[in-house]
């Protein structure tokens, strides 16, 4: 889905998006709210000016509009695989996207994203996943690598990985095993302005997404994991 | 042990750390629940040691990846117990915390797991970096620190590595395979070490202090950045974000368009970029604060 169509039909209301090499940036009417819009488009790939040109804009919002709700729209290929940004300190880059938004959830700005589109690993680690709460269009795809690829690094034959994706979530793409894992909030199937009014009035800025993740029954040693590291004797 | 690359995870932190407690421990069998299924081998510890110990007299909480188990890849359990390990310095409050990375980054095994909790490990890295408690990232290890990892340690208050260590995001045979050798040949060692590695990143700035790999070493390192932070910002502001902003925004526009790294040495003052490799970590910094001034400004 192409990012015009999104907006047209999440925004009833009006919005003012603008678009820039893929970069998207602006504003849109919710109900009584305004919410901020970052994101991207085209499935880009995310490198070093792209990144930086999100960082800029959520910095701005928190500097210039205390409080308003961002709103991150995903799609992505991943992070741009070049010599030339590996130079430049990508992961840095990266990383300081990722602690613009934690800084704006620090200043009580609720974090919204939805992968509308494609989100692939690097790319999703520093938008949709830094978000409170992280939603997915149902024909979008979600994942670190496709089977094929998988098969070859793992040495386990696609149909047998196939075979074993149909009961567990944890290596095959897809946005429903994110969701299985807590990895999403949910999917965004029908009546998406209502959507996006109730994620917005169920504000929280907890990580829940281990618990979520065992309640759902795709993930069911992390929160364990994590509670006996809590409660181990020293 | 002397050398901190040849070490194993457990005995870098036991090294480094006295009194040294693991959560957690390999007799507990807290394995990875995904890689039966795959045939592949587990790890009683799935690959990361965490526990607390004592620095010079400060309390601290440490994990170390163990580049040994695949690679030092984050999967479920591996990412959870760090996690919980900085949920838990939440709640106890010590002095800092000390990640000894060594990771090619999401386990493919289990990668959606994988990825969702290198964002818990941020997410719960910034959370304690709110509370005041420094995080110190050490590099050092053979695998380096890459992918998901490379993002984790630059939100961390402060990078430490050795010249062997190595830090980025995709690594040259990903790039290599996808976009071919003339992009990035992964055999040329030393343009992948030029790229990636220690000396680099500390003149990028990022990474903050370049030591010898000696495990000693990097524990004076560790103990200087602890006593910095007693009187230096350890949550982030706006006021460290824009100046973050305005650095890599600089880096940009001034190193951009130089695909050579020598060319990007030789830009920031360095006057003979092809011996750098020949000098130990001291004599480095030395000619670094010589010829080129401060580097950098704190994550």
């Amino acid at each position: 889905m192409n990012w015009q169509e999104l907006a047209a039909k999440l925004f009833p209301e009006g919005h003012q998006i603008q678009e820039s090499a893929h970069f998207l940036s602006g504003t849109a009417k919710v109900g009584s709210l305004e919410i901020a819009i970052v994101g991207t488009s085209h499935h880009t790939p995310i490198g070093v000016e792209i990144a930086l040109a999100q960082a800029k804009a959520v910095l701005e919002v928190v500097r210039k509009f205390p409080g308003r709700p961002i709103f991150i729209l995903v799609d992505t290929e991943g992070q741009r695989l070049r010599h030339r940004d590996e130079l430049l300190g990508i992961n840095r880059y990266m990383a300081h996207l990722a602690k613009c938004i934690e800084f704006a959830r620090q200043k009580n700005h609720f974090i919204l994203a939805l992968v509308y589109d494609q989100a692939l690993s690097g790319g999703f680690i520093t938008s949709g996943l830094m978000a409170d709460a992280c939603f997915a269009m149902p024909n979008s795809a979600i994942r670190v690598m496709g089977l094929p690829a998988m098969a070859r690094i793992t040495k386990v034959t696609e149909e047998r990985l196939t075979a074993l994706a149909q009961d567990n979530p944890v290596f095959a793409p897809g946005p429903k095993n994110y969701l299985k894992m807590g990895g999403l909030l949910g999917i965004w199937e029908n009546d998406l302005p209502r959507a996006l009014l109730d994620a917005l009035k169920n504000k929280s800025s907890q990580d829940g997404r281990a618990a979520l993740g065992a309640q759902r029954g795709g993930r069911t040693r992390a929160q364990k994991v994590i509670e006996a590291v809590i409660g181990a004797s020293k | 042990m002397k050398s901190y690359l040849e070490a194993t995870a457990r005995q870098r932190i036991s090294s480094l750390l006295e009194n040294f407690k693991e959560y957690l421990k390999p007799s507990e069998e807290w394995i990875s629940p995904h890689l039966g299924q795959l045939d592949a081998a587990v790890s009683f510890d799935d690959g990361v040691v965490i526990g607390e110990g004592k620095l010079n007299g400060s309390r601290i909480f440490a994990a170390a990846q163990e580049g040994g188990f695949m690679g030092g890849a984050v999967g479920e359990v591996h990412g959870a117990k760090i996690v919980g390990l900085l949920k838990r310095a939440l709640i106890d409050k010590p002095d800092a915390i000390l990640l000894l990375v060594e990771s090619g980054g999401v386990r493919l095994h289990e990668a959606n797991a994988g990825l969702i909790a290198v964002s818990e490990l941020m997410r719960a890295l910034l959370e304690v970096r709110a509370v005041g408690i420094p995080v110190i990232v050490l590099n050092g290890g053979s695998n380096g620190c890459f992918g998901g990892m490379g993002i984790v340690a630059c939100c961390a208050n402060r990078v430490i590595m050795s010249e062997e260590a190595r830090l980025g995001m995709s690594g040259p045979e990903v790039i290599e395979t996808a976009n071919g050798v003339e992009e990035f040949d992964s055999r040329d060692r030393a343009l992948v070490w030029r790229t990636t590695g220690g000396k680099h990143r500390y003149l990028l700035g990022d990474c903050q202090f370049l030591v010898d790999d000696k495990i000693e070493s990097f524990r004076v390192a560790a103990i200087q950045a602890i006593a910095d932070f007693k009187t230096q910002d350890v949550a982030l502001t706006m006021e460290s974000l824009e100046a973050e902003q305005k650095m890599l925004s600089d880096r940009l526009s001034k190193f951009g368009k130089i695909p050579e790294p020598f060319d990007i040495w030789r830009s920031l003052g360095v006057q003979e970029p092809e011996k750098i490799a020949l000098l130990d970590a001291q004599e480095f910094m030395t000619m670094i604060q010589m010829q080129v001034g401060a580097i950098g400004a704190t994550p």
